[in-house]
């Protein structure tokens, strides 16, 4: 890729306003996200991190604000350019979110072939490199995705939403449920596969380990906005009582102390 | 720079040869799913013979740009990317890494098989499923009546309201439907037989080709296909959707029989009402033959009626309502028991609420049959 482009903002939302019934989820947030970082969204249950990715993605219409994805306004976008827009993302849902009918390769080749004249062949080759990027053995391209393991769907989602080398990639809680170990290839994979394809992430989580081991900058959901975004180590000094309890509650602590810190604060290179 | 002694271009790449260096490949512009042909065009090349590429002027790459451009590469080279890939960023080094990387995956033996050999194994794999499955039936079978046994001896546990429930939705609810269709039945039935008799100025036996059909078979039969497909199919949802949310495990782990208290009542509700609707569909089915032949023919009701009751023997009513219990029993176990084989997916309830379906009503006609046969051979 050409030398990263730190401040090129992809992702653009402003004034987002998300309601259902009379709770409102957000109110007025404001959000962007630059090319090539990764940027983890934390929050309390019910904070609506979900609702901001799956609004983000278009999966959810606001009740007001607008949303811009590589320049295009995404909510008011033609049909044509919505599609092409869909084409340059790829998203990830918390449980894989698999066709179930088709094995994992076939949901890996399902969008390729959806989106290019690709021959059989090739398209097989292309999504077992994808599988195999993933994560995955190929002996566990051929199963269904209810012979698999919690973990193996996941990676089986990540080898669908990497399919056609996205420049976004949205992840809903990547590493919810699995093993440190599990995790922690996890967080591994994703930093190369960002380094190598350039892509730029939105990862929702709640793992701190994955927090302080792969994002450039963090963004905190309470109060209805986006309380604070920056930095971990900036993110984990800001005075505010639920922050100080994530960070520095007892799980907290024992994230930051085992971790490598070098990596997260790689801002470009 | 030398100049290229060949050179082929596309709208974005061109892939060119130095002179001198025949195994040194230069490959500029975008190389990616976008611009298929570039990559195409590379597949058209010998495959595995280049031992250096020159990347420098390469812009767009995807995945499937770098798998085309990796398969030129001699095995050797595939091994030193450093060396074999020039002019490369750390960052597009790294990317290759991971793409050869994936690439040199062992695929597994894939197992192809001939198709004649394979029809042979599916042959033999549904023989053999088949034959499980009717095991599996049969066994259930045994646990359902053993478990009904053990709730004789202590009818305290018997769960009313849940009974109560199914019985509701099984039997008041369908009441309409199994009404109403029975009454078509009749009265279709009854127009055939006057179209057909008419021709023996034998019109009046209508009214027992309606009666004695009804009786014996269509009653009960009409009613048990309309619960087979209504109540077994929701049966084997319920159950297969708790079984897929893991909810039937969590019962045993409580000491609860999920037999007990999923299966039970839903039997017993569907033994009771089954027979009350049969006596419906009989019913209606008798009065909907009597409309279509007051309609079409000069047989008023209450010609029918003293035709129907002199002609009819009260054994007929027997013969279609003593089936009626077996009928529920086999459509509520067969139901049941899909439900307990569903796995995991959505996909597999409605794969194994099909199954319950079909198996319900296959086996409801062939007890039908079995029954006719022996009801023949007694006489009656």
């Amino acid at each position: 890729m050409s030398p990263r482009q730190e401040q090129t903002v992809v992702i653009r939302v402003e004034g987002l306003v998300n309601r259902f019934g009379t709770q409102t989820v957000h109110e007025d947030l404001a959000l962007s996200v630059r090319r090539g970082e990764i940027l983890g969204i934390v929050g309390g249950s019910g904070s609506g991190k979900s609702v901001l990715l799956r609004t983000i993605v278009g999966l959810r219409r606001p009740n007001a604000g607008r949303v811009s994805m590589l320049g295009i306004d995404s909510l008011d976008a033609a049909d044509e350019q919505a599609v092409a827009l869909r084409r340059r993302i790829g998203v990830m849902f918390q449980d894989g979110a698999l066709f179930s009918s088709l094995t994992v390769l076939e949901n890996v080749i399902f969008a390729l072939k959806e989106h290019f004249p690709l021959s059989e062949e090739a398209a097989v080759a292309l999504a077992q490199v994808k599988v195999v990027m993933a994560g995955l053995p190929l002996a566990a391209a051929h199963k269904y995705p209810s012979e698999l393991s919690g973990g193996m769907r996941k990676r089986a989602g990540l080898a669908r939403a990497l399919a056609l080398d996205p420049e976004l990639l949205f992840l809903d809680e990547p590493t919810a449920g699995l093993d440190p170990i599990t995790a922690a290839g996890f967080d591994e994979l994703l930093v190369t596969l960002r380094d190598a394809m350039g892509l730029t992430v939105f990862l929702v989580t709640h793992d701190l380990d994955t927090l302080y081991r792969t994002c450039d900058r963090v963004a905190v959901l309470a109060e209805r906005r986006v309380l604070t975004i920056g930095p971990l180590d900036e993110i984990a000094r800001f005075p505010h009582p639920w922050i100080q309890d994530y960070f520095n509650g007892p799980r907290g602590r024992a994230a930051g102390l085992s971790s490598d810190h070098s990596d997260s604060t790689q801002q470009g290179s | 720079m030398a100049t290229p002694d060949t050179q082929t271009a596309s709208d974005h790449a061109r892939i060119q040869t130095r002179v001198g260096q025949a195994s040194v490949y230069r490959v500029c512009g975008d190389l990616n799913l976008s611009n298929l042909a570039a990559i195409e065009q590379l597949h058209g090349l010998a495959q595995g013979q280049f031992e250096q590429l020159d990347l420098a002027e390469l812009r767009g790459i995807d995945t499937a740009g770098a798998i085309a451009l990796l398969s030129l590469l001699k095995p050797a080279a595939r091994e030193h990317l450093d060396a074999a890939l020039l002019g490369l960023d750390q960052q597009r080094q790294a990317f290759f890494q991971a793409v050869a990387k994936a690439m040199a995956e062992p695929c597994p033996e894939s197992q192809w098989l001939a198709h004649w050999r394979v029809l042979f194994e599916r042959l033999g794999r549904w023989t053999v499923t088949a034959a499980q499955q009717g095991l599996l039936l049969l066994s259930f079978v045994g646990q359902v009546v053993s478990t009904l046994l053990r709730l004789l001896w202590r009818p305290s546990r018997m769960r009313w309201t849940s009974w109560f429930h199914h019985m509701e939705a099984t039997g008041l609810d369908a009441v309409p439907i199994v009404g109403l269709l029975t009454f078509l039945v009749g009265a279709v039935v009854a127009f055939l037989g006057a179209t057909i008799l008419q021709g023996f100025g034998a019109q009046i036996f209508t009214v027992e080709l309606v009666s004695f059909s009804f009786l014996r078979e269509f009653g009960v039969l009409l009613t048990a296909i309309l619960l087979a497909g209504r109540s077994g199919s929701a049966f084997t949802a319920q159950i297969g959707a708790m079984k897929g949310n893991e909810e039937i495990d969590a019962l045993k782990t409580m000491g609860v029989d999920p037999v007990e208290i999923l299966v039970l009542p839903r039997l017993l509700a569907l033994m009771v009402m089954l027979p009350v609707l049969t006596f419906l569909a009989m019913m209606l089915g008798i009065i909907g033959g009597a409309v279509a032949a007051s309609l079409t023919m000069d047989i008023s009701s209450s010609a029918y009626l003293v035709r129907l009751y002199e002609r009819t023997p009260i054994n007929y009513f027997w013969v279609g309502m003593v089936k009626a219990p077996v009928f529920a029993f086999i459509i509520s176990v067969v139901g049941c028991l899909e439900g307990f084989k569903v796995s995991g997916s959505a996909e597999s309830v409605g794969r194994h609420t099909t199954s319950s379906v079909v198996q319900s009503i296959f086996l409801v006609i062939f007890f039908d049959a079995l029954f006719a046969i022996f009801f023949m051979e007694l006489g009656i």
